[in-house]
């Protein structure tokens, strides 16, 4: 009872006060297509849809807040992804092992994020300028890779892709009388387990306290005594192999390579942190914002479509005109606070 | 003051040293490789025009939207002291809409173009100012702002022409993708020249340059001066649209068509790599136009290099990066330091040698 007492006390900090209005619209814009729009929204399935789809997205936005969070940015990951994904497949039709495949998505995800991490925060080289070469380098080593589509053909493989799991209490009876259980692929349950020791990493954990440190004001970081390159370069670490992951987790969904896969992923994984209440100017984000951010992109995405604009454009459009509406709530919100503080 | 503009002088040389090292070298290596790499000879066309040819003619007349895409984010870069990623996707519009106006009448004179040209020029401007709203206006970081647009720019274009591709064929636009007749400089060379001039003009006859840096370095402290920075930053995004409107036509007349999806494609990047390599800091203040233009040939001499090493246009991507990451691993403000460390050092062992010496 006294901690809620406290609670209310105290007013809620920037990264709490953006979360909570993430969440309030992505709940209030589902509840209204489930009024308005009915059909698969009714269904639990459906966000169960969204998550299978997007496993990889939430993977990336992760390590995309958190290295948002130290006020840096990687638009490498889409491309580290795809890279992550061909080389995969390429080895698991050459007859390789399934474990050793996973071994190598880690290694070239770690192998980037050590490379961006070294060169950003020990020669002090411009974030953006690293890792859009990073970028270049893993979506030109892909097509070198291979230029065709590559499907994965080995047997063990594609057991463990075919691995769902079902919830019959969420599931729905179709027309002919059966019951169709909610199904959950693999990926997701990795995605969840990224996004809760995140959670625990940015919330408990001294690196993670740390993140926050430097993103908020690097000066005084470095006062208090932070290892202000080694959080920098670590950061860039954690986004490298959370790229990794990401790769098997797309692979393990579509199951094929592909030099376009993923490609637009970075910037789709920038705009669900900032829906997320993440500020590219550091210090202020979480992951659970970030995951509704995720969810929220993805339903506008499913709302347009359900609603019959059927013209390809709408889609963007609409993505672009939910992105300008958070960008600018946020920027008042943030604005009028900075004003009361003032005052 | 006569100091002062001294120092700003050689600092600025020194910025242009690492673009100017990476065209050497480039052609040193192109040298080595074909002596004959940049032989230029006089060709005829299908019209039967005489015209320029050669790989040198190819990369200066490639990058030339490049290079006025890089002129206005230097500016846009100083002033608010972000990118904007949104020209490729803005490019696209300007396209449309400049595609749009001459399919309107029968036939297409020189008054359709230029009327095409103005009112592309308009609505890049109108979205430059969007941008620049939320930038200047409501303090949004540029590359967020300009994300929506990002996001959604390519999709408006293939609204705008009714999601199709239209072909536009006419004699006039022919001439300014290829060659006026009787001219045999490639045309968007000589738009590029016109362009570069009337920014040099406009620097020359205005302010906009001093503020546009006071503006860049410190906001608050420029606005206590009396300069409106709101308007500074917004006019740089002004002015960027005017430069997407120029690289959008530019790349329309060169096919033809307009495809809303293949126009100026990844263009935003590569425009931000310019700008880097042309020594201007992506976090704003000073900056040297000349040095993005350079940065923006760097960057096609390296492509066209490596289109002629027979290195395939998807696997270009691959080494560019190694190149660029070499170039700004020399540029990086750790190494230079190490490296003005070292030569200190073995001057101090010079000078300990010559002493004993005279001893």
């Amino acid at each position: 009872m006294k901690k809620k007492n406290d609670f209310r006390r105290e007013p809620l900090t920037d990264t709490q006060l953006l979360m909570t209005i993430t969440i309030c619209i992505f709940v209030a814009m589902y509840l209204m297509a489930m009024i308005l729009l009915g059909g698969g929204f009714l269904h639990a399935q459906q966000v169960f849809d969204m998550l299978n789809d997007n496993a990889s997205l939430i993977i990336v936005s992760c390590g995309l807040t958190i290295v948002m969070i130290g006020g840096g940015i990687d638009i490498s990951v889409g491309a580290v992804t795809s890279l992550v994904v061909m080389s995969c497949v390429l080895y698991l039709n050459a007859g390789g092992n399934i474990f050793v495949s996973v071994l190598i998505a880690l290694g070239i995800g770690l192998a980037f994020g050590l490379v961006h991490g070294f060169l950003i925060s020990y020669l002090e080289i411009q974030p953006f300028i690293v890792t859009l070469a990073g970028m270049f380098f893993a979506r030109g080593m892909t097509t070198i890779l291979s230029v065709n589509p590559q499907k994965a053909e080995h047997e063990g493989f594609k057991a463990l892709r075919d691995v769902k799991i079902e919830i019959p209490w969420l599931g729905y009876t179709a027309k002919n009388g059966n019951l169709i259980p909610a199904r959950m692929e693999l990926g997701v349950v990795v995605a969840i387990a990224c996004l809760i020791l995140i959670f625990i990493l940015l919330q408990f954990l001294r690196l993670g306290r740390n993140f926050y440190a430097m993103g908020g004001n690097q000066q005084s970081a470095l006062m208090l005594g932070i290892n202000v390159k080694k959080t920098r370069f670590m950061s860039y670490v954690i986004s490298g192999l959370l790229s990794g992951i990401s790769g098997y987790v797309f692979l393990m969904h579509t199951g094929a390579g592909n030099a376009t896969n993923a490609a637009g992923m970075e910037m789709n994984a920038i705009a669900s942190s900032i829906i997320g209440g993440t500020l590219l100017t550091g210090g202020v984000g979480n992951v659970i914002g970030t995951f509704f951010g995720t969810l929220t992109l993805t339903t506008i995405k499913k709302i347009v479509v359900s609603s019959g604009l059927n013209q390809p454009w709408w889609q963007s459009i609409t993505t672009g005109g939910m992105l300008c509406f958070f960008i600018l709530l946020q920027s008042v919100v943030l604005g009028r606070r900075a004003k009361k503080k003032k005052a | 003051m006569d100091n002062k503009s001294k120092k700003v002088f050689g600092l600025n040389l020194g910025q242009l040293t690492i673009p100017i090292i990476a065209i050497c070298l480039l052609v040193i290596f192109n040298l080595i490789r074909d002596p004959g790499f940049f032989a230029i000879e006089i060709t005829h066309n299908n019209d039967g025009n005489a015209v320029l040819a050669g790989n040198l003619i190819s990369i200066i007349n490639a990058a030339s939207e490049l290079a006025i895409l890089a002129i206005g984010m230097t500016l846009v870069t100083a002033a608010c002291g972000g990118q904007d990623i949104s020209v490729g996707a803005a490019a696209a519009i300007a396209g449309s809409t400049f595609v749009k106006i001459l399919k309107t009448p029968e036939t297409i004179n020189g008054w359709t173009v230029l009327l095409a040209f103005l009112c592309a020029c308009i609505v890049a401007m109108i979205f430059g100012s969007f941008n620049g709203t939320l930038v200047a206006v409501f303090k949004i970081q540029p590359m967020i702002a300009t994300l929506i647009l990002y996001t959604c720019g390519r999709s408006i274009a293939y609204w705008i022409n009714g999601g199709a591709t239209p072909t536009v064929e006419s004699p006039i636009i022919k001439a300014i993708g290829s060659n006026i007749p009787g001219m045999p400089i490639p045309t968007p060379v000589l738009i590029v020249i016109g362009v570069a001039i009337l920014f040099k003009l406009l620097f020359h006859f205005t302010s906009l340059e001093l503020f546009t840096q006071s503006v860049g370095i410190n906001g608050s402290a420029a606005r206590l001066n009396g300069i409106n920075s709101t308007f500074i930053k917004l006019l740089s995004f002004i002015i960027l649209g005017v430069c997407v409107a120029f690289s959008g036509c530019i790349g329309v007349s060169r096919l033809g068509l307009i495809n809303h999806e293949t126009l100026l494609l990844d263009v935003e990047m590569d425009t931000i790599l310019a700008v880097a390599i042309g020594g201007n800091s992506l976090g704003g203040g000073k900056f040297k136009i000349s040095g993005s233009i350079i940065g923006a040939y760097v960057i096609q001499m390296l492509t066209i290099t490596l289109y002629a090493m027979k290195v395939s246009s998807t696997d270009v991507k691959a080494y560019k990066a190694i190149v660029i990451v070499l170039l700004v691993v020399i540029g990086s403000p750790v190494i230079k330091a190490k490296f003005a460390k070292l030569m200190s050092r073995v001057k101090m062992n010079q000078t300990r040698v010559s002493t004993k010496g005279a001893e």
